[in-house]
């Protein structure tokens, strides 16, 4: 079955099996591995994608249910060559330790962030309670979400500055 | 993990989804969030040959008109979670929405999706038991409404047709002052009811006027617990009375011991829990 999705921003087309779970879609076929493959069993989390802007497990999703729609991987999140301040932050705060879980809890962070820019711990901890860090690390991933609402509510403020100005 | 090879397809209409089920016959699937089919087909304990996927068809609404909620089944549990209508009035499904599964599983499951998967351990099922709730069924014969006591026949087994689908959840809104809760004993985030209970209480002039009582995870399917309902008609709203009906439906229970818990221990849950859900339903139904 033919199939465009419109992946991190750019139209793309494969002919699968409708079998074919969109985790393997992104990964095989379109060749993005940043999406990563846990347990398989809609358990973990790791393979969290935004499917028209919300994470859900691809792992739990066939391509074929992509179609015509849109979906963002880790790779999307750099803009114009500069990491997105949820990278910078997961960096900065040592938010990861093996990376394995780390694509799936940024994009779970960046769809926090956008409805609530300044979480506290405990609706950080509920936003990512779908998602598994194998390493435990979750006090540094907690922080790196809190860090990234902060530098991008910091870099709207600026902005909205330097238009006042 | 790969499901067994399969045909899929996309209807744009009931009417045309209802032909392609009536096609199919039990070899055709309805698909709509996917997150309990698509697991029980990667571990191939269902292999249909033919999915209908009815997941961008227009029924999702949530609305209250005159003295009854229509859910459409394609609502999902993040958006039942965060509807304003089901936070002000129905405090059973709005307890219940942010307890199933995940917040990730919440974006795409939908609650046509979990009633018709049927698992005994599914949440919505009691949910509707303890409300008093129905369901409407379409086919090519048109449309049949039915008690979720009905619907829901055993383990993964409900009353639908081959060529029916679950269009949308009715559910009486209470009057008077009532409260409801549902409590859920879980091992994570995401793990299955190890036992969860709905509790829903409605007073008329200070005594009980209905009390809904169903048990999630501990028989062969969802349990209306009735004679502990019974008990609690027109009574008085005491300890005793809650008591008595936690020991009703403790004894209505039929858990099997298993990784997350022994038989009576499950049993003694179902009795505090019940206890435990009157006693909050009671509070918030005086406080309304």
């Amino acid at each position: 079955m033919e199939i465009t999705v419109k992946v991190n921003g750019a139209d793309r087309t494969a002919d699968v099996e409708p079998r074919l779970l969109l985790a393997h879609l992104i990964r095989e076929e379109f060749g993005l591995t940043g999406t990563h493959m846990g347990c398989d069993t809609t358990s973990c989390g790791a393979c969290t994608v935004l499917l028209d802007g919300r994470p859900v497990k691809s792992c739990t999703v066939f391509g074929v249910q992509a179609d015509g729609r849109e979906v963002t991987t880790v790779e999307g999140l750099l803009e114009g060559g500069q990491l997105h301040p949820i990278q910078t932050a997961f960096k900065e705060e040592h938010g990861l330790q093996c990376g394995f879980c780390t694509p799936g809890m940024m994009l779970t962070g960046t769809v926090l962030l956008a409805e609530n820019p300044n979480p506290t711990d405990e609706e950080v901890r509920w936003a990512i309670s779908g998602q598994i860090c194998r390493c435990t690390g979750y006090m540094n991933i907690v922080k790196a979400i809190q860090a990234a609402g902060k530098a991008m509510s910091e870099t709207t403020e600026d902005a909205a500055a330097s238009v006042a100005s | 993990m790969l499901p067994s090879s399969f045909e899929y397809h996309r209807p744009e209409s009931l009417e045309e989804a209802y032909q392609l089920l009536a096609q199919y016959g039990d070899d055709g699937k309805v698909l709509a969030g996917g997150q309990s089919l698509i697991p029980v087909m990667k571990l191939r304990l269902a292999t249909p040959g033919h999915i209908v996927d009815i997941s961008r068809l227009s029924l999702d609404q949530i609305d209250e008109s005159g003295d009854m909620l229509s859910v459409g089944a394609l609502a999902r549990h993040r958006d039942l979670e965060r509807s304003d209508v089901i936070k002000a009035g129905y405090p059973v499904m709005a307890t219940a929405a942010p307890l199933i599964s995940d917040p990730v599983v919440r974006n795409l499951g939908t609650i046509g999706g979990s009633l018709c998967h049927a698992d005994p351990a599914g949440d919505w099922g009691s949910v509707m038991l303890a409300l008093g709730a129905s369901v409407v069924i379409g086919s090519p014969r048109g449309e049949r409404e039915l008690p979720i006591s009905e619907f829901l026949v055993d383990t993964f087994t409900t009353a639908l047709e081959p060529d029916e689908i679950l269009t949308q959840v009715k559910v009486p809104k209470a009057s008077g002052s009532f409260g409801g809760t549902y409590l859920k004993l879980e091992r994570k985030v995401g793990d299955f009811a190890s036992v969860a209970v709905a509790t829903h209480l409605s007073l008329s002039n200070g005594t009980i006027g209905r009390a809904g009582i169903a048990l999630t995870a501990v028989g062969s399917k969802n349990i209306q617990a009735t004679d502990a309902e019974a008990s609690l008609a027109g009574a008085e709203p005491t300890e005793d009375a809650f008591a008595e009906a936690g020991r009703l439906a403790a004894e209505a229970s039929s858990p099997v011991g298993d990784v997350r818990g022994s038989e009576d221990y499950k049993r003694h849950v179902v009795d505090v829990y019940v206890r435990r859900g009157l006693a909050r339903a009671l509070e918030s139904a005086r406080a309304a």
